[in-house]
């Protein structure tokens, strides 16, 4: 347990001084994944035999190489959610309809640690093609809160979330597109970033919701997340959205220097149907920052009340095109009995899709068929500019925002399966950051009564990540929290 | 409003999923309160507004047109479900 639970500074530093060796840190981790998996299912694929032979080819090389010339990641094994492209890796996005598929290609962001020395040790669960705030939807079975094996670890990046809680992943990458990285860090005591859009390249990531995706770290400090920032950060040709912005070192911000800084407190986010003792150790958070130089005033986002609705509109119509390609020509599975080629495309989609998606896909039909473009689709992006809007005029006040990351605590397992409605619910906090293509940055803040974990979000200006990780470091560091759960 | 037994066959068709005879009750059911629930947007006054496609400046991307790789042939058939290794085969879509 030991190692595991370092940071990723601090295994760099053994690594590089020779005092630890990858294939050590390797056999830690996979270690961690045996004694947890039959508890858990975090992971979908282990690639233990790939990681350990990594180790080794990591180990020799170490050997050769001089303190300064190994990198950052240097032998570091890390896990990635299962929607993200890794070579030669069987890469299933929790559907039946890719069960056999295997990644052609690293996306970007796994070229960038690659480039670092990282090590992949697998592949993580997630809600199939990452719909969904429980990761029940996944294919291959639901993954289980750490803290509590009868509650969900939250979604769509459940299966990252757990595992870097549980410490059977050093660190993970997930996605986000209306809260799937946040959500489930909150629930699983961890931190997750998600980034300004167009910060991280999303080449390789399987698409979603093309203008809400993005890729980031879920990690088990926030000076982790940063250290994964800075290598997953920047341009790059093979998108288009991501911005041709300056990378600073994100490590630099985390400096403790909150003292001047302006924070607001959204008066939407603590409003009724938030649980109190949610409400309560976030407001506490505020406090902390205030007693430490931090001047915190209401501020207003008026039009939060339709984030979701909003989200449900343009998600699934954005989903609907993108998940148009799974159609047994491409991409592994065919119905085995059919008439023709449009009874194909049919039968495949229809025995390769779980419920959830089916739903989001037909919805999205609905709402960009003929006569029905402007009342919804049309409609959910102009109340989009006005969500936008309403975090701009705050932050003409302030330089960030502190809300809670969920209404409630981690949810039983089975809770709200039935109930669409309820389950979209409990992205009400994170989706409007989604549709303002903010980063936001989820923190571990306290304990409930039943022992679960409590986040609390910073949300900040686009492209200022650096503000909201100085704070998220400063607020961890004060609070000294435990949040390694008995498993 | 709820959506009839027909409108959600006829979504299905587009979407290109086939419905067996017990889902489609119970999407039409799920369906309908979803489209209900959207349906709160329509209090707002968009009058005026324009949307917000992405948050993104709508820019063109340009680089120099310099030749370089693409994914060779064996990885792009690596997935198929049915290939020669240079086509995806499909089932006959052209009559005699």
């Amino acid at each position: 347990m030991e190692l595991v639970n370092k940071s990723l500074r601090e295994l760099h530093t053994l690594i590089k001084r020779k005092e630890l060796k990858p294939s050590e840190l390797v056999e830690a981790v996979l270690k961690r994944i045996e004694e947890t998996e039959s508890k858990l299912n975090a992971y979908i694929t282990v690639t233990d035999e790939k990681a350990r032979r990594k180790a080794k080819i990591a180990d020799e090389e170490l050997t050769k190489l001089s303190e300064d010339e190994i990198p950052e990641l240097f032998g570091i094994p890390l896990s990635i959610k299962d929607n993200i492209n890794v070579e030669n890796v069987r890469m299933t996005c929790a559907s039946k309809i890719l069960e056999n598929f295997v990644s052609p290609y690293d996306a970007t962001v796994i070229k960038r640690l690659r480039e670092k020395g990282a090590i992949f040790v697998g592949k993580n669960n997630l809600d199939e093609f990452a719909m969904g705030s429980s990761t029940e939807t996944s294919y291959f079975g639901p993954t289980k809160n750490p803290w509590d094996l009868e509650r969900v670890p939250g979604g769509s990046s459940g299966g990252s979330a757990a595992a870097v809680s549980a410490r059977s992943a050093l660190a993970s990458l997930g996605s986000d597109t209306g809260g799937s990285i946040r959500q489930p860090a909150a629930f699983c005591g961890v931190v997750g970033l998600k980034p300004t859009y167009g910060r991280v390249s999303r080449y390789g990531l399987t698409a979603f919701a093309s203008s809400l995706d993005q890729i980031g770290p879920i990690t088990k400090t926030v000076e982790d997340a940063a250290y994964l920032l800075n290598v997953i950060s920047g341009q790059d040709s093979k998108d288009a959205t991501s911005a041709k912005i300056p990378v600073p070192n994100f490590l630099e911000a985390l400096n403790g220097e909150v003292k001047g800084l302006k924070a607001g407190l959204p008066k939407e986010y603590f409003v009724e149907g938030v649980d109190p003792e949610v409400k309560e150790n976030v407001l506490k958070v505020a406090e902390l920052l205030e007693k430490n130089g931090v001047s915190v005033e209401e501020v207003s986002l008026p039009n939060t009340k339709y984030a979701v609705e909003t989200y449900y509109i343009i998600a699934p119509a954005e989903a609907s095109s993108n998940l148009g390609r799974y159609d047994g020509v491409r991409y592994t599975y065919r119905a085995e009995n059919y008439r023709d080629l449009i009874d194909m495309y049919c039968k495949t989609r229809a025995e390769g899709f779980g419920d959830e998606v089916k739903r989001r896909i037909m919805i999205g039909t609905y709402t960009l068929s003929a006569g029905y473009y402007d009342a919804y689709y049309l409609k959910a992006q102009k109340v989009r500019t006005l969500i936008y809007q309403g975090f701009q005029n705050a932050f003409e006040k302030v330089d960030f925002l502190i809300t809670p990351v969920t209404p409630e605590t981690a949810f039983k397992i089975g809770e709200k399966t039935d109930d669409p409605i309820k389950m979209y619910l409990s992205d009400i906090f994170t989706i409007a950051v989604n549709l303002a293509g903010l980063p936001g940055i989820s923190v571990p803040c306290g304990f409930d009564s039943k022992g679960l974990p409590v986040g609390v979000q910073f949300i900040g200006r686009a492209f200022d990540e650096e503000t909201i990780l100085k704070v998220a470091d400063f607020v961890e560091k004060e609070l000294k929290l435990n949040t390694v759960p008995e498993l | 409003m709820k959506l009839s037994r027909e409108e959600v066959l006829h979504i299905a068709k587009l979407a290109r999923i086939e419905l067996r005879e017990e889902e489609i009750e119970k999407f039409r059911e799920q369906l309908s309160e979803i489209l209900n629930f959207v349906e709160k947007l329509n209090e707002l006054d968009t009058e005026g507004i324009d949307p917000k496609f992405s948050v993104v400046p709508p820019e063109n991307v340009l680089r120099e047109d310099i030749p370089g790789l693409s994914l060779p042939r064996e990885k792009t058939f690596m997935n198929a479900p049915e290939t020669d290794g240079e086509f995806f085969i499909v089932p006959k879509v052209v009559k005699k």
